[in-house]
């Protein structure tokens, strides 16, 4: 992509010039900025437009119909919230040349077979899509289109396939027929019946344990959470109940009627659904976020009902116009705020509960989320008379819910909320949340406002939050974060380590060198060592305390100045924390000095594992200890963990990139070996330098392994630690005879589910060890079904 | 197959501003080129007051940071308005340049740009006070940024 400069005056301009020299270059831009953005801009009606281009196009076809043809398949994949209108394109160009009409369905079939074998199914759903409002448009038979979903349906009956792959030809077909149904039913009425009965069958059947671990909120109350599945039948169930009658969708096809009529259809040539391949990837499954209903729009159009099939192609468009424009925050919040059809919805609400839908979606959102924050400050700057308002409103409501909010929905409010508050100057009215005081500090509702705060705090400094928050909610704000020093004054002069800690900062301050250092901490003495241990060997706590704390005491005013400690006196800190023991008890002084500062905590803990003074396991072991039981609950300690898991993952990726382009190279010097004739020297060379590709290639090909089985290791650290401590809880309250159900509880069940959800991809390749060593049929069946529902996402 | 078409594949929000570095040394096109390849963010109007912290917090939404260097006024050596961050990846800036460029931080609009990279001495401001050359001219009062500009200061003195 070339790079373009614009004006300085910063809001991301969209205005740029392209520096294309040639003239058929200069053609096909044209062409694409023609056809991607007809009716955009004009006063004209989108008819005459669409009318016009298909006159432009028309006289086009003799030297540009290649091109044309690309241009127009790539809009039917790329521009699905704009389906219709390119529909009506091709369907007029069919009238008017209809050869060019059966060249293009040939295309678009083949760029089904394309998309499909590249795993690249939403973009496939989008072009089966579009060949079925062709029909609408006389381009393509109706009864060949049923063909195509009989075709598709009949992948229900295939045995010792992954469900996921049923499912998606089922939701192909059921997507469709808000667009097509009625013209499919008034053609082929009997087929169709018979096509949504398979359907229906194949729905009863279908197994759904998945479901739990998708779901933003356990309770069914006020909206319930459903299978995407479930949603769309219900809404086509409630469509053929009202005949197929729609009214929602643009159909600029309609006004071109007479025209359309005349013209002559193409047959789609039979499909069928490429086989089942192990390596294919299929949509997870989803759930259906809802969190508005008619009750929630004070004035103005009724928000259409959750089976409305109004709904849906609502939901289904703003979906894609973020997925088109999610890189440009001001066209995207324009593109969604001119939505057409505006006028008879209550749009802001459904672009917000689009836009909270997409944010909370698990396993992961579909876009970075701080997308969606920089969004809703732009659709508040072009809406600012009532999108604040429909935000608040959210917001309150996803408060009021929280008791039975998913734990990593939670985090993801915890960071938008807080990130959207230091937009507009903290500005809350947080008494309205004062119920949040009259409970146990552990329920989600006042932790929720805790870890806000905090948040909000790491954007600004402490005193602002003091001043933000009435007197009442002191309880809830963060502690200041201050450097905990043991020993900073006199009265610690009892402490063991107390006068090497002066001796020790002294040499810092000094510029000591490391031996001088380690010279001076020979002389600690270890509280761990026993009398008649002659080598004085054994791990000294008391010298990594006493050399850490001092070190981070003065370094403690900023995180470069931590930073810069931790790298001059980096030799120093390997040679304290050579065993395990030594790397825990480093995190336990870090924790020690730092309690009141999670973000220093956090940074730290990264930089030591980046520098390697600690490893992952170390941080994982550290997290889950005993020591830190009382911090589990907190969002910091997560947000740990998943770095260190993260970091780990790209370590493996890394090496394995780096196995790849060696294997590479020896491929092309073997090439070029081959090619090069008798020459007696450069054969020679060429042997040697393969000669030290292929030792360079065995010596990664061990530090994969090596890697792959740390980071094997530091998941099972973590699923082991988390199944014990779910042991131990449910032995207690069974035991106890007292409801499991503790808000820890649920905090550390969803913590488990997390870790599967954010980590799947990488967590697949161990599934194997995982289900012999831990998750067995032994385990207590409420760990075992967080277990069994991750394997089904996948099934 | 992936056809990609360049009236939909509009991202401007990570296309470089018109400013170039007067100190950098080499020709116009290799500045720009380590600018399309740049990790590195210029930030700038922060307050003075603003710290490495929240800077960190802010930018890390778009992806790990590698580093962050406070920009110092040359004379005071204190923070005098602008920083520089580094990211591990590219993809990771050119998220903060969509979605955190234009957004507040301390309560004020801050500014990202591409950056060829941190090199001793640019951390510092250029403006013949110290400062950055912006708080030479200026004409408003800005109690974040040191009060009134440099040149207006003598003048009302």
């Amino acid at each position: 992509m070339s790079r373009r400069r614009h004006s300085d005056s910063y809001d991301g301009g969209q205005d740029h010039k392209r520096r294309r020299t040639s003239e058929p270059a200069k053609i096909e831009d044209s062409l694409e900025s023609l056809i991607c953005n007809v009716g955009e801009k004009s006063k004209s009606s989108l008819e005459s437009n669409l009318e016009g281009l298909a006159g432009v196009l028309e006289a086009d076809l003799p030297n540009y119909k290649n091109k044309i043809l690309r241009i127009l398949c790539a809009v039917a994949r790329l521009l699905p919230e704009k389906l219709t209108v390119y529909t009506t394109l091709v369907g007029l160009l069919n009238a008017r040349n209809y050869n060019f009409g059966g060249e293009f369905v040939e295309a678009m079939i083949r760029q089904l077979k394309e998309t499909l074998k590249n795993n690249l199914y939403n973009e496939a759903v989008y072009l089966v899509r579009f060949l079925s409002d062709l029909v609408n448009c006389h381009v393509i038979a109706a009864p060949s289109m049923v063909a195509m979903f009989e075709n598709f349906v009949s992948v229900t009956q295939e045995e010792d396939v992954p469900q996921v792959r049923s499912d998606w030809f089922v939701y192909v077909v059921l997507s469709c027929l808000p667009w097509v149904g009625k013209e499919l039913y008034e053609k082929k009425d009997v087929e169709m019946d018979r096509l949504l009965s398979q359907i229906e069958g194949y729905l009863k059947r279908r197994v759904k344990t998945h479901l739990p671990m998708l779901q933003v909120w356990t309770a069914e109350k006020p909206h319930p959470q459903e299978e995407y599945l479930d949603c769309l039948w219900a809404q086509i169930q409630k469509l053929k109940k009202d005949r197929w009658q729609e009214r929602h969708i643009l159909r600029p096809y309609i006004a071109f009627d007479s025209v359309l009529c005349e013209a002559l259809q193409h047959n789609l040539p039979p499909f069928t659904p490429p086989g089942h391949m192990p390596d294919a990837q299929y949509p997870m499954p989803r759930v259906i976020f809802r969190m508005f209903d008619y009750t929630d729009a004070p004035e103005g159009p009724v928000m259409p009902g959750s089976h409305s099939v109004e709904r849906f192609v609502i939901e289904e468009n703003l979906h894609c116009i973020m997925k088109t424009h999610w890189r440009e925050r001001r066209t995207c919040a324009a593109q969604l705020l001119s939505y057409p059809g505006k006028n008879k919805i209550p749009l802001n609400y459904h672009i917000v509960e689009v836009i909270f839908g997409e944010l909370f979606q698990l396993p992961s959102a579909p876009h970075i989320e701080v997308m969606y924050t920089s969004l809703l400050i732009e659709l508040c700057k072009l809406q600012p008379g009532s999108l604040p308002q429909v935000l608040a409103q959210a917001t309150e409501m996803l408060y009021m819910r929280l008791d039975t909010m998913n734990t990593t929905c939670i985090d993801r409010l915890i960071n938008w909320f807080s990130h959207h508050l230091s937009n507009f100057q903290f500005r809350w009215s947080w008494d309205d949340w004062a119920d949040c005081l009259t409970v146990d500090l552990e329920k989600p509702k006042p932790k929720f406002v805790k870890e806000v705060l905090e948040k909000c705090m790491r954007l600004s400094y402490h005193q602002r939050i003091v001043d933000i928050v009435p007197p009442t909610f002191s309880a809830l704000i963060p502690a200041e974060p201050i450097f905990i020093y043991r020993y900073a004054d006199e009265s610690a002069s009892s402490l063991p380590g107390y006068a090497i800690s002066i001796t020790v900062g002294n040499a810092i301050k000094n510029r000591a060198s490391n031996d001088e250092i380690l010279t001076i901490l020979k002389d600690m003495p270890n509280p761990n060592q026993d009398d008649d241990d002659d080598e004085g060997e054994s791990f000294n706590p008391l010298k990594v305390e006493v050399f850490l704390q001092t070190l981070l005491h003065l370094a403690a005013k900023s995180f470069s100045h931590s930073f810069s400690a931790l790298g001059k006196f980096h030799e120093i800190l390997k040679n304290l924390t050579d065993s395990d023991e030594g790397k825990l008890h480093i995190l336990k002084v870090v924790y020690e000095v730092w309690r009141n500062h999670p973000q220093m905590i956090a940074v730290l803990v990264d930089k030591m594992i980046r520098t390697q003074i600690v490893d992952c396991a170390a941080v994982a072991n550290w997290l889950f200890s005993q020591d830190m039981a009382h911090e589990f609950t907190r969002l910091y300690i997560w947000e740990i963990l998943h770095s260190t898991i993260r970091k780990m993952n790209k370590h493996v990726q890394k090496i394995q990139k780096e196995l790849e382009e060696a294997k590479d190279k020896l491929e092309k010097q073997q090439h070029k070996r081959r090619d090069s004739g008798d020459d007696e020297d450069m054969e020679k060379n060429s042997e040697d330098e393969e000669g030290q590709l292929e030792e360079q290639i065995e010596r990664l090909q061990e530090k994969v392994e090596s890697a792959q089985s740390e980071q094997k290791n530091l998941f099972l650290v973590i699923f082991q630690r988390f199944i014990m401590l779910l042991t131990e809880h449910l032995v207690r309250c069974e035991t106890g005879s007292v409801n499991v159900s503790t808000p820890w509880y649920k905090n550390c069940v969803e913590r488990l589910q997390q870790i599967f959800l954010m980590h799947h991809v990488t967590i697949q390749q161990y599934m194997g060890t995982l289900e012999n060593l831990l998750f067995t049929a032994e385990l207590d069946h409420h760990i075992l079904a967080v277990y069994q529902q991750f394997c089904a996402l996948q099934l | 197959m992936s056809v990609k078409l360049n009236a939909l594949s509009s991202d401007s929000y990570i296309d470089f501003s018109n400013y170039r570095d007067q100190h950098f040394k080499g020709k116009c096109h290799e500045q720009e080129k380590l600018l399309e390849s740049s990790h590195t963010l210029y930030v700038g109007n922060l307050s003075f007051y603003t710290t490495e912290e929240q800077v960190h917090e802010l930018f890390s939404k778009s992806g790990d940071v590698k580093r962050i260097i406070i920009g110092l006024d040359k004379v005071k050596k204190t923070a005098c308005g602008f920083c520089f961050v580094e990211y591990y990846t590219r993809a990771d800036a050119e998220h903060a340049m969509r979605f955190i460029n234009g957004t507040r931080l301390d309560d004020r609009m801050i500014r990202t740009d591409w950056d060829t990279g941190f090199k001793e001495g640019r951390q510092y401001g250029r403006g013949k006070s110290g400062g950055q050359v912006r708080d030479e001219y200026r004409q408003d009062y800005d109690p974040a940024r040191g009060g009134y500009g440099k040149l207006a200061q003598q003048h009302r003195v």
